[in-house]
């Protein structure tokens, strides 16, 4: 039978661990921009494992290219592991940072409310703006943003997503047999 | 103990086996070309005329020989010159290892005379690539890239050294590994190359395999490059004949299986045959080993064999359903794969099918003599005349396609060509790494004059090593193919692919110091070729040919393969 694969375009996140050598976040990421695929959101940093870094790429795509993608990411010399997660089987976090002006104080204090429903946290305050940081879910973060749409939005700046499989699985029985 | 890096670059060569190297000395890379002059009598270096030669022979060496090439090139335009060959090796998955040297540490990144970036230029067109900062890392770099080069699927790697790094008061820590091509005894190494390879065959899926062979009523058989670069010709042969189907081969494919061999139906795709074509169309088991049903394969993919069930062969997982969807994939080399075949699978009789599409190869006829010099009449010649063990390159166009149609190659690395990404100008360099790989052997390269006057340059290679390469050039004073499409698809305007003007070939062939023939018949063509053959030094025949020779069959991009344009 010939694999049937799902021709939705949709969100995936695919997690890979590399060597953190020079070059290695490059050599990832040109394999999207070969296929004209432009990326959501990138994530790298370290992770409890020595001299692994972990990337997060966020992709809007159908099921056969990520697959590809994948399998070409796998041959890459740095590339340990990789996994592809969808939506339903994985957590998905982000970070955001707002930055408000605010008008007058009654502008602050309803920004600052707004900011508590969305157990946002306020990490800089002066008499002009006022700067949110918060973590949650992309869909959360993005309530919030459209919310405080109606105040002067200055700046904003995202984390990416970070995505790991729901739960006891991790990425690591990806990882290559090494001798 | 302590040496010289540049002596440890070139111990671990020797290391490796390499003796020969291919390249061209320039600014960053001078400490390392002094240090070859120490090693001249140890390790010969074949300087061409332009970088882009040595990269092409460097990759015609390797391909030919089954070692990992080596080539050499200076920073900035010596390393970019390389490009061209380094996508060439790598699309047709060959094992090369570029070495080139880059700037000091101290001018990097400031735009310094001769820089570039030439690590990230490379990074889409090789396996790996490596930008050693630190003598230390010489030697395992140096070991590891010819472990990535030459496991799994093979490919080109690039390593880039600083010229401080490369400097004369730099030593390092090396021990020798004599023999470690016979054993990887490094522990780093050999779990790297056990990673890099393939795994071994799936005995579940060998069954289901041998079960869809046992239900298959018309199996067809597809030889692709894997089977060449696998040196898995023994093994193609034995599960050919056991399964008692028709058997084509892709471009990359050629030598894998005897092209007179009683099961061979020839080239399959644009310029396919009609045995090979229909084969594909009618078959119900379609059998790919080492193939990735490109485009040229697979014209028209949602026709590509459709009554057939699919199994693909293939040493590289990522090539498994990315132009075609299979029905069964056995990830392994090559010959693996099919050794365990054979061990389990017992004699098929197909004679019906098989008669069949046999019946559809044109007959033999010799070619006709007299009138004005056709291609086939070439073919014919250099068939009935070029010893056995030949090794033939070419360059890209008609010439190439008549070649693979009408050679009968017989073993791999008899046929080196650029069949996927289709480097017009390959096939001199080629055939200089070839005749440097096999100082006995017949080299014959065929070229167009399209193609032939992008690198002719390396004639004065040619000239100087005495390599007894003889050229013959398919001369239709035109881009043949591309004149080719311009005349069945876009309406007989010609746009610039006539080439109405120099060089006279034999003049260039003697202003190089080497013997130059013209022919305009068969009679002339074949006194000139047996001339060449015998005179001692390399030559040039110049073949003249009508403009409007067409390569057939031919299917256009994106037909089915039995929608034949010409027949």
């Amino acid at each position: 039978m010939k694999k049937q694969f799902d021709a939705l375009r949709k969100r995936y996140t695919l997690c890979i661990l590399v060597q953190d050598i020079p070059g290695v976040l490059s050599q990832v990421a040109r394999l999207f921009s070969r296929k004209g695929y432009n990326i959501e959101s990138i994530v790298s940093g370290a992770t409890d494992r020595p001299h692994i870094t972990r990337i997060s790429i966020e992709i809007v795509a159908d099921e056969m290219m990520i697959e590809q993608i994948a399998a070409q990411c796998r041959k890459l010399l740095p590339v340990l592991a990789v996994k592809v997660l969808d939506s339903e089987g994985s957590i998905h976090r982000e970070i955001a940072l707002i930055k408000v002006r605010t008008e007058d104080r009654d502008g602050r204090e309803e920004i600052i409310q707004i900011a508590n429903i969305f157990r946002a946290k306020i990490i800089d305050i002066c008499k002009d703006s006022l700067t949110i940081a918060v973590f949650g879910t992309p869909v959360k973060n993005d309530a919030l943003i459209d919310t405080l749409s109606d105040f002067s939005i200055l700046e904003i700046a995202k984390s990416g997503t970070l995505a790991m499989e729901r739960g006891p699985g991790t990425i690591y029985q990806e990882l290559r047999d090494e001798e | 103990m302590k040496i010289r890096s540049t002596q440890a670059i070139l111990e671990c060569l020797l290391e490796q086996g390499v003796d020969t190297v291919f390249g061209y000395p320039g600014g960053t890379i001078l400490n390392l070309y002094d240090e070859l002059y120490r090693y001249r009598d140890r390790i010969r270096h074949i300087l061409t005329s332009h970088e882009q030669g040595a990269s092409h022979a460097a990759d015609g060496y390797a391909r030919a020989t089954g070692k990992v090439g080596v080539c050499f090139a200076t920073s900035g335009p010596g390393a970019t010159n390389l490009t061209t060959g380094i996508a060439t090796a790598h699309l047709d998955s060959s094992p090369v290892v570029f070495i080139t040297c880059n700037v000091s540490e101290n001018l990097l990144g400031k735009d310094a005379f001769q820089e570039v970036d030439i690590t990230g230029i490379a990074m889409p067109i090789t396996k790996a690539t490596f930008l050693v900062r630190d003598p230390e890392e010489i030697v395992p770099v140096m070991r590891q890239a010819f472990v990535v080069a030459s496991s799994g699927r093979p490919g080109p790697v690039l390593i880039d050294f600083l010229k401080n790094v490369t400097a004369p008061s730099q030593t390092v820590e090396y021990a020798p590994v004599p023999a470690i091509l016979q054993g990887d005894r490094l522990p780093e190494i050999r779990a790297l190359r056990r990673r890099l390879s393939a795994p071994q065959p799936d005995e579940g899926e060998i069954t289901r395999l041998l079960e869809m062979i046992r239900q298959s009523e018309r199996p067809f058989l597809l030889c692709g490059g894997g089977v060449v670069r696998g040196r898995a010709s023994a093994e193609f042969l034995a599960f050919a004949e056991k399964l008692d189907a028709p058997v084509a081969i892709t471009v990359m494919g050629g030598g894998g299986i005897a092209g007179d061999h009683r099961l061979s139906t020839g080239m399959i795709g644009m310029h396919g045959s009609h045995a090979s074509n229909t084969a594909c169309a009618e078959c119900d088991l379609l059998i790919a080993v080492g193939c990735r049903f490109s485009d040229r394969i697979a014209t028209d993919a949602a026709t590509f064999a459709q009554q057939a069930k699919i199994a693909q062969i293939d040493i590289d997982q990522s090539e498994i359903d990315k132009n075609i969807l299979t029905d069964l994939h056995i990830v392994g080399d090559a010959k693996a794969v099919l050794f365990a075949l054979n061990a389990r699978m017992g004699q098929m009789q197909h004679t019906e099918w098989k008669e069949r599409i046999l019946s559809l190869r044109p007959p033999e006829e010799a070619a006709q003599s007299g009138g004005t010099l056709a291609p086939a009449q070439i073919m014919d010649v250099i068939n009935r005349i070029a010893p056995e063990n030949t090794i033939f390159s070419t360059d890209v166009g008609q010439h190439q396609m008549w070649a693979i149609q009408s050679v009968h190659f017989r073993y791999p690395g008899q046929l080196l060509t650029s069949g996927g990404f289709g480097t017009m100008g390959f096939g001199l360099g080629a055939a200089i790494g070839a005749q440097a790989g096999f100082p006995d052997r017949r080299v014959l390269h065929l070229t167009g004059d399209g193609c032939f006057r992008m690198n002719c340059n390396e004639l004065a290679t040619v000239e100087h090593y005495r390599f007894p390469i003889v050229t013959v050039v398919f001369n239709n004073g035109c881009l043949g193919m591309v004149r080719q499409w311009q005349t069945l698809i876009y309406g007989k305007r010609f746009s610039e692919t006539t080439l109405d003007r120099g060089p006279d070939f034999v003049k260039l062939a003697e202003a190089y110091g080497l013997r130059g023939y013209r022919a305009a018949t068969a009679a002339e063509f074949e006194a000139a070729f047996r001339s060449a053959l015998d005179c001692g030094s390399g030559a040039v025949i110049d073949a003249a040919l009508n403009m409007d020779e067409m390569v057939r069959p031919m299917v256009a991009g994106g037909s089915p393969v039995t929608d034949f344009l010409l027949d």
